[in-house]
């Protein structure tokens, strides 16, 4: 693929997509709520003005609204009611001591290769010029995972819920150009839930373990337990 | 069209008139009203369905396959109902649940049924995963009701893994969307099922081998397929019981219907490529190892709720496999064996549900004599692990019997391992049922009151099916075959 054939709007697309990924590295290395929640607010900022210019670029207008919802949903009121619960849980200063930071690095960088060989075939079909943003968002959605996977924080562990979401988002914005409305108003629907029950659950688990560290949650597992 | 809006209407305007009614047992008798008027307007749907055949539009589709489910999700919503009305207001006398949370509860319960039928009658596969999203969020809540630290960790587990399992389906859903969008000319019809299946053999076969196992991984959790099974057993040990019915019977049918659907459009994708059964080849390999996994973990339970949300994964795990295997007569098993699954198991855990408050414990070990306390509950209890192990003539041996011979007669050396599953599995339930039945009463052991008609309605129901499979039944989950695979058993 040559990048100099596409249009100046399209090489934007890529340019941003290329940003959200690089904010879901910072979200990895970063030990701060705080800074964690101001960098997934300026990755849904990030998604709100890619949508836009996908939507200029391909005169789509549905995808206005979806890039306004975007940035009012993950770019300002997710990233409010985080901001609110961690004011009210007093973690601001948290500062989280993050284990084997070298090999999580390592491992995303594997996980973004990774998906761009699961989405070869589908690149290889050259179908559309955005095709390569596929790869980068399932590198998020893998970033995310991981950025799950490797905290052990629940705060920290919503955050990067919340960028896969994000990840997802960038799919069907660069694939697609959009799923259907109805489709895109349900998911953003769930998504606003979500955010609300896990607020709800912060305090839920900080009354039963008075701690919100999941390292904590064994109370059920197969293993052999004294009762 | 009418009942069809009746069906999902009702559940949707419950759910919010029960976040505000404050009287308990008016709440309790409203969820009741509103489940029977549900399932009412499911027969009607059902009735037109099979006589007009299948109902169309751009946002709905009810087609033979989906309508059995609708029925049966309506009518075991309606006796989980029944059974939770006085079980609830139970608990809430014991002081495990509060007031407000009873509300919850109740609206809850509604909204979980609207996101069930929804999912199933919707005729988009993006509104199928806002609904599956949504009955994950609806039950989240339930899941936590009584605020103990194992119930918080079992829906925070819950959550977290659905969330990132339906998170996949997601993806695999652009993917579908993404190829759909260069065969199919409005880009609104690319996601609707009705449009999708037209198209199915011009979508292009790369992507959609790709989607398909997105979209397994993602839905796949939800059913309870190993290894995705983790928040399962969690889910359903401690959340309150009428929730462990439901999810048991109704929610792991609903994200197995949303992977065979999907496993139709692969298929029709696939059929020209190297490697046409690859969905197929998918939903065995799952299905078997669920299937295998779950009968062993059956043996070291100590929890009674624990142990039959195993079970659980092991009947999804044998109906997956059977979709896999494809053909009508492995695929009339499993959807005979979805049935039979769904009514057994939500009976078994009413029973559970009473046999717990007799015994104040969910804790196997102490769960003694029930036989000789309550013999209701003792013999409710024995008959429905009865059926469920797949003795005869009850209908889940009726369906085991249909797999096992599909299974001989297209994929013969796995037969062995489909019989050792079964006995563990079987072993596994009665060395622990057993003794909760027959054993000595311990001290102090009351009978509790209890209402047993749901329980012997579903068993009724699953030993009639087991004996002689009502023709209009029979009729009905051929058409279902019929759309599945493309032709008729019978």
């Amino acid at each position: 693929m040559n990048l100099a054939h596409l249009s100046l709007l399209e090489q934007t697309v890529f340019v941003l997509a290329a940003l959200a990924l690089f904010l879901s590295f910072a979200l990895l290395a970063q030990t701060r709520l705080t800074t964690m929640i101001h960098l997934f607010a300026w990755q849904g900022f990030l998604l709100a003005l890619l949508t836009g210019v996908v939507a200029t670029v391909a005169h789509t207008h549905h995808l206005y609204i979806s890039a306004l919802l975007t940035l009012a949903l993950k770019a300002l009121l997710i990233p409010w009611m985080l901001h609110r619960l961690t004011r009210r849980l007093q973690l601001e200063r948290h500062q989280e001591r993050l284990q084997h930071q070298a090999l999580v690095m390592m491992a995303a960088a594997g996980l973004v290769i990774f998906s761009y060989w699961i989405v070869l075939p589908i690149a290889r079909l050259e179908l559309i010029s955005t095709r390569n943003v596929i790869s980068l968002s399932l590198a998020i959605v893998q970033l995310g995972m991981l950025l799950m996977v490797a905290r052990r924080q629940v705060v920290a562990q919503v955050i990067g819920f919340m960028s896969m979401e994000n990840g997802l988002f960038l799919a069907a914005v660069a694939a697609t150009r959009g799923m259907p409305l109805v489709v895109e108003l349900g998911i953003a629907f769930d998504v606003l839930v979500a955010a609300v029950l896990f607020g709800v659950f912060f305090f839920h688990i900080r009354e039963s373990i008075d701690t919100l560290d999941v390292d904590q949650l064994t109370r059920l597992s197969e293993e052999e337990r004294e009762q | 069209m009418n009942a069809l809006y009746a069906t999902l209407i009702l559940p949707a305007a419950g759910g919010l008139l029960l976040a505000v009614v404050r009287n308990l047992t008016l709440a309790g008798w409203l969820n009741l009203g509103l489940t029977v008027a549900t399932f009412a307007a499911s027969l009607l749907l059902a009735l037109q369905v099979l006589g007009e055949g299948p109902l169309y539009s751009d946002s709905l589709l009810v087609d033979p396959f989906n309508i059995y489910l609708l029925v049966l999700t309506c009518f075991v919503g309606m006796t989980t109902a029944i059974f939770s009305r006085p079980y609830m207001a139970h608990v809430c006398r014991q002081g495990s649940c509060s007031q407000r949370r009873m509300r919850l509860y109740h609206s809850m319960f509604q909204a979980f049924m609207f996101t069930m039928l929804l999912a199933l009658s919707t005729n988009n596969l993006g509104v199928l995963w806002v609904a599956v999203e949504g009955a994950t969020l609806a039950t989240v809540m339930l899941v936590s009701l009584y605020r103990t630290p194992e119930a918080v960790e079992a829906a925070w587990k819950y959550f977290i893994l659905c969330g990132v399992g339906i998170a996949q389906a997601l993806f695999g859903t652009v993917l579908v969307y993404f190829a759909a969008q260069h065969v199919v000319g409005s880009p609104e019809q690319g996601l609707n099922w009705t449009t999708l299946y037209m198209h199915a053999v011009e979508l292009s076969p790369t992507v959609m081998s790709i989607a398909f196992v997105f979209l397994l991984v993602g839905y796949g959790t939800k059913v309870g397929l190993v290894p995705l099974h983790q928040w399962l057993p969690d889910a359903h040990s401690e959340g309150p019981t009428p929730m462990s019915a439901v999810l048991s019977g109704l929610l792991l049918n609903v994200a197995l219907y949303a992977v065979v659907r999907l496993k139709m459009l692969t298929d029709g994708a696939l059929v020209q490529t190297a490697h046409p059964h690859l969905a197929g080849h998918l939903l065995m390999g799952f299905g078997l190892l669920s299937f295998l996994v779950a009968g062993l973990f059956l043996h070291r339970q100590r929890d009674i709720k624990r142990m039959f949300s195993y079970s659980s994964v092991e009947h999804m795990g044998l109906a997956t496999f059977a979709f896999g295997i494809g053909g009508p007569l492995a695929t009339f098993g499993a959807l005979l064996h979805m049935l039979v699954h769904s009514l057994t198991k939500s009976a078994i855990f009413v029973t559970v549900g009473h046999a717990t408050h007799i015994a104040g414990t969910q804790s196997i070990e102490h769960i003694r004599g029930l036989i000789r306390t309550q013999p209701a509950v003792g013999w409710g209890l024995l008959f429905g692990v009865a059926a469920i192990a797949g003795f005869p003539p009850f209908g889940v041996f009726a369906s085991e019997f249909l797999v096992l011979t599909a299974t001989m007669q297209s994929w013969p050396w796995l037969t062995p391992s489909l019989l050792i599953g079964l006995g563990i599995a079987f072993a596994g339930l009665f060395r622990h049922l057993h003794p909760m039945v027959y054993g000595p009463v311990p001290q102090g052991q009351q009978p509790v009151r209890v209402n047993m008609l749901p329980v012997a309605v579903h068993l009724l129901l699953v030993l009639w099916i087991g004996l002689a499979i009502p023709a209009f039944l029979a009729g009905w989950l051929d058409q279902a075959v019929r759309l599945i695979t493309g032709e008729g058993l019978l």
